[in-house]
């Protein structure tokens, strides 16, 4: 049975990568298969080889809007990490200042961002509004995380940090923060996708404004003119942005943890 | 026990009359009376929940007594008393995200040695408890008497005068006990501390220590004291030696009756 077992994981690792492969190659044979047969035209389902043109002719314009919006997704997204653990660190000092601000966190999460966004548009420059968007969707899962981290620490490593009367400052430093740090990560890890969310909402709802330029802008505007092709290689542009600003976060949160965090330990001892 | 001997040196520390509540209405420790003497082996032993930690703790200054004092006679304050403990958990209780290096210098640095001076009595102490290879390891990385062994000589590193041990080796297999035991009596005497061990072991506490203090529960108190007056250095020899069975039985007996009046089962 043992020697067995090696060969068996490494048969189900080829098997999680092939097969959403073959789905994929299938799906989009069929899709291609679908709308040859039935003539569709590509406004109204474009396929997915006409996509994949569109995304070749039109790569100019399309890699210009795909830096936009990473760009503002990784501004809101620095700032949503700040925010975040800044706020959940003022938080863990100061009681009085939890108690006062903690609600407002929570509503600015739970009011959904699409009807924040045209509000915003109106009191902010354009830029501003979008990173806005992106901040307030981003920062409350590395809030919500930070806090919690901040909240786990050992309590026999707390004794001992306080028979050596260590000051507050050293207490958060070397050893709340190490402490929340896979918590911290966590949030990031979410708060990475959110971020793009949040521009994309923004941007989709300064598209009729017209001056942004961002992928989300770049399919309104497609929209409005008909040229779904267009929409559909923006849209993939998207999702392969969001996968990897996932992966990203995913390869930061292993680098940092693998010496010491549970998560991030191999499976076999 | 002579009274000379209050009069000739003073307790390093002393507990005086102390009793402890807990919020939850729990009394963990009442009326109980401890003089530790520098350079005494101290073993605590009892049954569970007869307090033995909480007073370890109240020695240390991490729980304040809600009755009685803890006097340090020998030094000009209770503060400063408080300052020359080290302490080690029943866990290894290692920040795991720091190399074992990093974990022992954590005391230092809290304390804000020169960071020189403070490497060179990080390496004399893993040298002293046999770590100085793994020093750069992690303690995921580490068995449970080594983790346990870099708890040890991160209590050292400040050179306490007291060294408090809360069931340091309860959860670690008995060879490794029994090592950890003896590499433990000779620093102690290369050291010439003083250490408290709260244990739940007659055979430890009988093969460490100077002087077995038996507990008693609900509400934790001293019910007896056994000296053990076999001579150090103790080895191997020592825990098959008649007098050692003897003083075994008599702290078993003496567990047995502070059992019977803490209606423990």
């Amino acid at each position: 049975m043992k020697p067995r077992a090696p060969a068996h994981e490494s048969r189900d690792r080829a098997l999680r990568i092939a097969l959403p492969i073959v789905v994929l190659t299938l799906g989009l044979a069929l899709w291609e298969f679908v709308v040859r047969i039935e003539n569709i035209p590509p406004y109204v389902l474009p396929a997915p080889g006409l996509i994949l043109r569109t995304l070749a002719a039109d790569w100019a314009l399309l890699s210009h809007s795909l830096l936009v919006t990473l760009i503002t997704t990784f501004e809101g997204f620095m700032l949503a990490a700040a925010g975040g653990v800044g706020l959940a660190v003022l938080f863990n000092q100061s009681r009085l200042v939890e108690y006062s601000l903690y609600p407002y966190a929570v509503i600015l999460q739970v009011t959904p961002i699409v009807a924040v966004a045209p509000l915003l548009l109106i009191y902010l420059p354009q830029h501003g509004a979008v990173l806005a968007c992106a901040w307030i969707v981003a920062f409350f899962p590395v809030l919500a995380n930070t806090t919690l981290g901040l909240h786990s620490v050992d309590r026999n490593l707390a004794d001992l940090f306080s028979l050596y009367s260590a000051s507050r400052g050293q207490t958060l430093w070397r050893l709340k923060l190490p402490s929340a740090l896979p918590y911290i990560l966590g949030g990031l890890r979410i708060a990475g996708g959110l971020a793009l969310i949040g521009a994309v909402v923004a941007e989709i709802a300064a598209g009729s404004a017209g001056a942004g330029s961002g992928l989300a802008y770049r399919i309104a505007e497609s929209g409005y003119r008909l040229n779904i092709p267009r929409m559909f290689a923006a849209l993939l542009l998207l999702s392969v942005a969001g996968i990897a600003i996932f992966y990203l976060l995913t390869l930061i949160n292993y680098l940092a943890l693998r010496r010491w965090h549970e998560s991030a330990l191999a499976a076999e001892r | 026990m002579p009274p000379a001997t209050a009069i000739s040196f003073a307790p390093l520390v002393a507990l005086r009359d102390v009793g402890k509540a807990f919020p939850n209405g729990t009394q963990a420790l009442a009326g109980l009376d401890l003089e530790v003497r520098s350079g005494e082996f101290v073993a605590l032993l009892g049954p569970s929940g007869c307090g033995k930690s909480t007073a370890l703790r109240i020695v240390a200054g991490l729980s304040e007594p809600s009755e009685g004092v803890v006097e340090w006679p020998r030094t000009a304050n209770a503060a400063q008393g408080g300052s020359r403990i080290g302490f080690v958990f029943q866990e290894p209780t290692l920040m795991p995200w720091a190399s074992v290096f990093d974990n022992v210098m954590l005391p230092l640095t809290l304390k804000g040695a020169p960071a020189a001076n403070a490497a060179e009595r990080v390496e004399a102490v893993l040298d002293r408890v046999g770590l100085a290879a793994g020093r750069h390891s992690y303690p995921r990385e580490l068995s449970g008497g080594m983790r346990m062994r870099v708890s040890i000589a991160r209590a050292l590193v400040t050179e306490p005068q007291l060294l408090l041990m809360d069931e340091p080796f309860a959860a670690l297999d008995e060879i490794t006990r029994f090592k950890l035991n003896d590499d433990l009596l000779r620093m102690w005497q290369a050291l010439r501390t003083t250490i408290v061990f709260v244990t739940h072991s007659v055979f430890e506490s009988v093969y460490l220590s100077s002087r077995v203090v038996v507990m008693a529960a609900r509400p934790g108190r001293v019910s007896s004291e056994v000296a053990i007056d076999a001579p150090y250095p103790r080895d191997q020899n020592f825990r098959t030696a008649p007098e050692y069975s003897a003083f075994c039985r008599r702290i078993s007996d003496a567990l047995a009756r502070a059992m019977a009046a803490g209606g423990n089962a």
